[in-house]
């Protein structure tokens, strides 16, 4: 059980090279061990997508992978989405339609939907609410989610 | 809530796999996708002491062709990778059909086909279709190779025929017979939430358009899939008018599940459901073989 | 004319912050050196605690220290009482009952902490959790509400001598008269669950003890860091002044967050002075479920007494509260049930028989909303029952009984949670409804579709129910607003921010007064070293107290800058005006002088001030309404049912508020969206589930069920605007108004849909499950 492992990781274009225990979720090494603290921990359980992240290009959950398991690998956060004074199409879109209240669910809900507007440039209002059915959001309803997706679909596709 | 410590492996090869497999045996338990498992060590409901990681295994994860008009599937293939493959939507619309239903996402892009079918949820879309479409499953230890079929691997409340120094390396889905049609409900609370009740139906229909054979297997009605034999048996050589579906979904609503209580739902709520199911499945799988 | 920015759906300044990952959640602080707790807790709704050894869990590498209730020594106490009894009411019983840091002899709850571990990692604090062996004696549970009142039952409290935590009656008027003059009375037993507040965001306590600098931070996930700080200074023995206590962004709070000192707010600060290492208790979701408070059950015998064309004589209700193991709350949300109990109706008579009832369950605290939907649904029900037997139209009914608008302010006469006279102070119902009704098409519907659909074997019901909010109370909250020398404005304000956008709508009153961009204004909540009065974000307060306390310190800034400008530019105050961060001469524009200059004028480094003078461009105001202000609206929904599955759909929902003024309409507009989406949540899907042990059964996100982006419907939000007579801005509270009349107006759609099966839904939350019952029983 005292066995650690060396994990070389690519984060936002930076690699990593960090010694850590088997058990460490990939969730608590971003936050943690790298102080990216973008990515948010709502459940640990798979259910809630706070905690979502692009690994190698795909949306995972980030609790449930352990830091071990990454190494090799490509992972794309939040804070490689876009910065304050440069925010990507779709954080832009975001704030314009009101679709941030408390946050928390912010970033996971913007890296799941990432790959799907690349697969997906011009989705209907199903389509959307389908992509985003894994993330929980307590506190807007989700309807300012779905117009914001709208808007950075009609923006991205200009 | 965070694991238990365990030892960790990243075997790169099946061998290897099966080396750890077979020293540690009840100690270990395989890591495919993680999906169900890591939720598991997360809540400290399952502190094996020993995991070892499949993901590395790179020779597991493939869609092929057989020789016979069916499809090979190595276990560890993603969830996703099924989702979107060609052949799978040609060769088995039920599966292609079924994929977009499980979890969520991004539960896709890391869960595996195998991986579904070794952790056994009698609520898990993929154990009802693999029976459905008479999947076989390939198993190897270090001791050799067998092939077992979908309908007799999963024996329990997520408990199957496998031994903890197995793994399960490939699902073959045989060719659709033709006129065959296929079907898969369920009911779910919430949008992709585990099903209350479910059922995955195929049908074939001979020359004269009757009922040639007919495969029901229920999701969240006993401790694992439930296959209703008898209610297939009584379409078998008959027309499948409304009456003869309605027989059919009946009889296996009343005589040939057990589903539980939960707090979800009741015994008797998923039985009524059951029967609502089998009868809507067993009509859109019988328009569809005759559709073709 | 500078711009005006109050009422404006401006975008949120707060937002890129959040959008890329940068804005500090309380588990993002990391501090050298930090420990990480981890508390055992009961896994007994009720026993007898006969040893704990937690040996083991200390001699464990990496674990720092582990305490027990024993060894907490002189610290252990209970929690203070949050909210006393009712003092303006005869007869109350009230038995005040408040939470202990950690269970000594017995533990009354799932959950209930009985140890706590400070570990170098949470890994191996939670390891060491495995390492404790406590050994509990099961007792009998207190789980059942009705069970819990009777002679033999076990007993929550055995010095309280029942589990009865407090009664109380209140009356309007003479119900028993009413009655006998009633042509109909409609009697009916109505059950209502709520659940979790499920933010996403769990609790977290992160504390810091500077030994060199006796001080103390704190950073929190609280609604109420002011009255934290405080506690703390009295629990700790330290001066206020040397606690900062810090609420940063929180991922949602609705309710429970501001419950105050259960185990951790405790234990975490008094930690890091024992070991002097920081320490961080960061809540896992799991733990949530047990370790955070939640609302739950209330069971009503209720009556409705009415005039034969559907006039409300009087309503009437006995009713029991659960309010779990221990009642730090008092009797808020029973209170606030019985403040909503008669809607937004004009009801002269009025009698309410409440029953507290302490149970082995979390204890109950406010979760959004807080007895006000079970209020509406009481009485929303009531009137549907009526409506359908008398053959009025449900519209029609609520027409003829709300509160005229002539009639305010109205004084129901019953106490309201502040112990004052529920007074409504303005309200005009009929637009709201009128409005709701043309915007979801209430008559086409019912004349021509419906019967279509009903031909073609479809079950599509559609539903209106009104409701009111009780807001805005107090008892204050204070702002302080500098003008700084850079020109830009700073404004601090004691309450906290949960996500509902204080940082845009607070500056945009800010904005209008000193004529500024609300861009330039930039607010601090929730820190205690920025302001330390006032008591927190609760109870759909912020847009009223809060905002009105800033309103009048940007005023009486702007009433400085003026005076000053006056003799600077050396022209009388009515004509200078404030625009663009400067102020001008109205005709002559030319002369003019900046904000930041005139800031750095009013605080000379050197030379004489005439005496009184105060430095600076800056003030501190307080704001206390003398009672709350009533919001109100009207829901309505079309929804298909299909009657074998269970299975339900929205097609259409509309939510027509009313909160008076609104500060920034896109910003109430999400509010209602998200509190629409909860109270969906409360009326088919979440439910905590206890089992007759008081074990909780669906302890997980899985089990749990919180509405995703497919449950919850495009929203269609409609806007009246009665402003509020008791403040400058005219606002009312609009944090909870969605998810208070959706139960009600779920209830009433399913029958509509299900007509032809005639059944009755007097309970809330319903399931599919549920359903499937109901239509079993109507078919026997």
């Amino acid at each position: 059980m005292d066995d650690l492992f060396t994990v070389t990781v690519t984060v936002n274009g930076t690699q990593y090279e960090r010694t850590v225990e088997p058990r460490l979720l990939l969730s608590d090494f971003l936050r943690h061990e790298l102080g990216l603290t973008g990515t948010h921990v709502g459940c640990e359980h798979g259910v809630c997508g706070a905690c979502t992240i692009l690994f190698d290009g795909q949306p995972v959950r980030s609790c449930l992978m352990f830091a071990v398991q990454a190494n090799g690998h490509e992972i794309l956060t939040v804070e490689g989405l876009g910065t304050m004074d440069n925010l990507h199409p779709l954080q832009e879109a975001f704030r314009e339609t009101h679709a941030v209240q408390c946050g928390f669910c912010t970033p996971g809900i913007l890296m799941s939907l990432l790959p799907f507007l690349e697969e997906n440039p011009n989705p209907t209002e199903e389509e959307i609410r389908e992509a985003i059915s894994g993330n929980l959001c307590r506190c807007t309803g989700y309807q300012h989610i779905v117009d914001a997706v709208k808007l950075s679909a009609e923006k991205m596709g200009a | 809530m965070k694991p238990a410590p365990f030892k960790y492996y990243a075997p790169t090869t099946v061998e290897e796999a099966l080396a750890h497999l077979a020293e540690h045996g009840y100690g270990a338990k395989a890591l495919a996708g993680g999906q169900s498992l890591i939720p598991m060590l997360n809540f400290r409901l399952a502190q094996p002491s020993v995991l070892v990681d499949l993901n590395n295994v790179s020779e597991l994860f493939y869609i092929r062709s057989d020789d016979n008009g069916g499809l090979l599937l190595g276990a560890m293939t993603r969830q996703r990778q099924v989702e979107l493959d060609p052949l799978i939507a040609e060769r088995a619309p039920l599966v292609h059909e079924v994929m977009p239903q499980i979890a969520y996402p991004q539960i896709r892009t890391r869960g595996t086909f195998g991986g579904s079918l070794a952790h056994a949820d009698p609520s898990a879309e993929l154990v009802a279709v693999s029976i459905a479409l008479n999947g076989r499953f390939r198993l190897r230890s270090q001791a050799g190779e067998r092939w077992v079929p979908a309908d007799e691997f999963f024996v329990g409340l997520f408990t199957t025929v496998l031994e903890p120094d197995e793994l399960l390396m490939e699902v073959a889905l045989p060719a659709m017979p033709p006129r065959s049609g296929g079907s898969f409900l369920q009911i779910t609370r919430r949008h992709h939430d585990f099903c209350i009740a479910g059922i995955a139906a195929l049908v074939t229909l001979d020359g004269k358009d009757q009922c040639e054979q007919a495969r029901l297997v229920f999701l969240s009605a006993g401790d694992g899939p439930v296959i209703a034999r008898q209610a297939a048996d009584m379409l078998v050589g008959q027309a499948p008018t409304p009456e003869a579906i309605r027989a059919a979904a009946e009889k296996a609503a009343s005589d040939e599940i057990d589903p539980g209580s939960d707090i979800h739902a009741s015994a008797e709520y998923r039985r009524h459901l059951a029967k609502v199911l089998a009868r809507r499945a067993l009509t859109q799988a019988f328009d569809r073989a005759s559709n073709i | 004319m500078a711009k005006k920015y109050v009422g404006q759906r401006m975008t949120r300044t707060e937002d890129p912050r959040l959008l890329t990952g940068q804005a500090l959640f309380v588990d993002d602080v990391e501090i050298h050196g930090m420990l990480y707790a981890a508390f055992l807790r009961s896994d007994y709704a009720h026993a007898r605690i006969r040893s704990i050894d937690v040996s083991a869990a200390r001699s464990r590498p990496g674990v720092v220290a582990v305490y027990t209730a024993e060894d907490l020594g002189d610290f252990w106490q209970h929690g203070p009482p949050l909210v006393p009894a009712p003092h303006s009411v005869e007869g109350v019983i009230f038995h005040s009952r408040t939470q202990v840091p950690l269970a000594k002899d017995k533990t009354r709850y799932v959950g209930e902490a009985i140890a706590v571990v400070f570990a170098e990692s949470r890994y191996i604090a939670e390891d060491a959790l495995e390492d404790i062996v406590a050994d509990l004696e099961p007792l009998e549970v207190a789980a059942d509400l009705e069970e819990a009142l009777e002679p033999d039952a076990p007993l929550v409290h055995e010095d309280v001598g029942s589990n009865l935590a407090s009664h109380l009656i209140q009356d309007k008027g003479d119900y028993a008269a009413a009655r006998e003059k009633a042509d109909l009375v409609i009697k009916r037993r109505i059950v209502i669950d709520r659940g979790a507040a499920g933010a996403m965001e769990n609790r977290g306590v992160v504390a810091h003890w500077d030994e060199k600098a006796q001080h103390l931070t704190v950073w929190d996930t609280t609604q109420a860091p002011i009255p934290v700080r405080n506690g703390l200074a009295q629990i700790l023995g330290l001066s206020e002044h040397q606690i900062r206590v810090i609420a940063p962004f929180v991922g949602g709070a609705f309710g429970p967050k501001i419950m105050m000192f259960l185990a951790e707010e405790f234990l975490v600060p008094w930690g890091a002075m024992q070991l002097n290492r920081p320490i961080k208790w960061i809540e896992d979701r799991r733990e949530n479920f047990f370790a955070t408070t939640q609302e739950r059950g209330q069971i009503h015998d209720a009556e409705i007494a009415l005039t034969s064309d559907g006039h409300i004589l009087g309503v009437s209700h006995e009713f029991l509260h659960d309010t779990g193991a221990y009642n730090p709350y008092g009797l808020t949300i029973p209170l606030n049930t019985q403040s909503h109990s008669m809607g937004a109706y004009d009801i002269p008579n009025y009698h309410s028989e409440l029953r507290v009832v302490f149970t082995n369950k979390m204890i109950t605290t406010p979760v959004r909303g807080a007895g006000r939907p079970q209020g509406i649904f009481l009485m929303e029900r009531l009137l549907d029952l009526a409506a359908k037997e008398l053959d009025i139209d449900r519209i029609e009914i609520r027409k003829r009984n709300f509160i005229p608008p002539d009639a305010f302010p109205y004084n129901h006469r019953i106490i309201d949670q502040a112990f004052a006279s529920l007074v409504f102070d303005s309200g005009n119902y009929l637009p709201a409804l009128e409005k709701a009704a043309d915007m979801i098409g209430y008559e086409k519907f019912v004349k021509e579709e419906q019967p279509r659909l009903r031909a073609e074997g479809r079950h599509v019901g559609i539903g209106i129910v009104s409701f009111v909010e009780t807001t805005g109370v107090g008892p204050y909250e204070g702002s302080r607003v500098t003008v700084e020398a850079s020109g830009k404005i700073s404004v601090a304000t004691g309450v906290g921010t949960q996500g509902q956008g204080h940082f845009t709508s607070f500056a945009q009153i800010v904005a209008d007064q000193l004529g500024v961009s609300p861009r330039d204004v930039r607010l601090v909540t929730g820190d205690t070293s920025e302001f330390h009065w006032g008591t927190g974000t609760f109870a759909s307060r912020g847009s009223v107290v809060a905002a009105n306390a800033i309103h009048a310190a940007a005023k009486s800034v702007r009433a400085k800058i003026l005076k000053l400008a006056s003799k600077v530019l050396e022209t009388p105050e009515e004509e200078l005006e404030l625009v663009d961060g400067l102020v001008r001469v109205a005709d002559i524009p030319q002369q003019s002088i900046s904000l930041g200059e005139l800031a750095v004028m009013a605080n000379p480094l050197r030379g004489a001030v005439e005496p009184g003078t105060e430095p600076g461009l800056e003030s501190t105001d307080y704001y206390g309404p003398q009672y709350g202000a009533v919001a109100s609206g009207t829901h309505a929904m079309i929804m298909e049912v299909d009657p074998e599955t269970m299975m339900v759909e929205i097609k259409r929902y509309v939510a027509v508020e009313d909160c008076g003024t609104m500060l920034n309409p896109l910003i109430v507009e999400g509010q209602v969206h998200g509190g629409v989406a909860l109270g969906i949540g409360n009326s088919y899907y979440e439910q905590l589930i206890y089992d007759e042990n008081g074990q909780l059964l669906n302890a997980s996100l899985a089990d749990y069920l919180i509405p995703t982006a497919f449950e919850v419907p495009r929203i269609e939000v409609g806007h009246e605007e009665t402003r509020s007579p008791l403040n400058e801005l005219g606002s009312k509270g609009a944090g909870e108004a969605g998810c208070i009349p959706v139960p009600a107006l779920f209830a009433q759609t399913l029958e509509d849909a299900l007509a032809d099966y005639a059944i009755e839904i007097l309970e809330t939350p319903m399931s599919p499950n549920k359903l499937f019952e109901l239509l079993q029983a109507v078919k026997k």
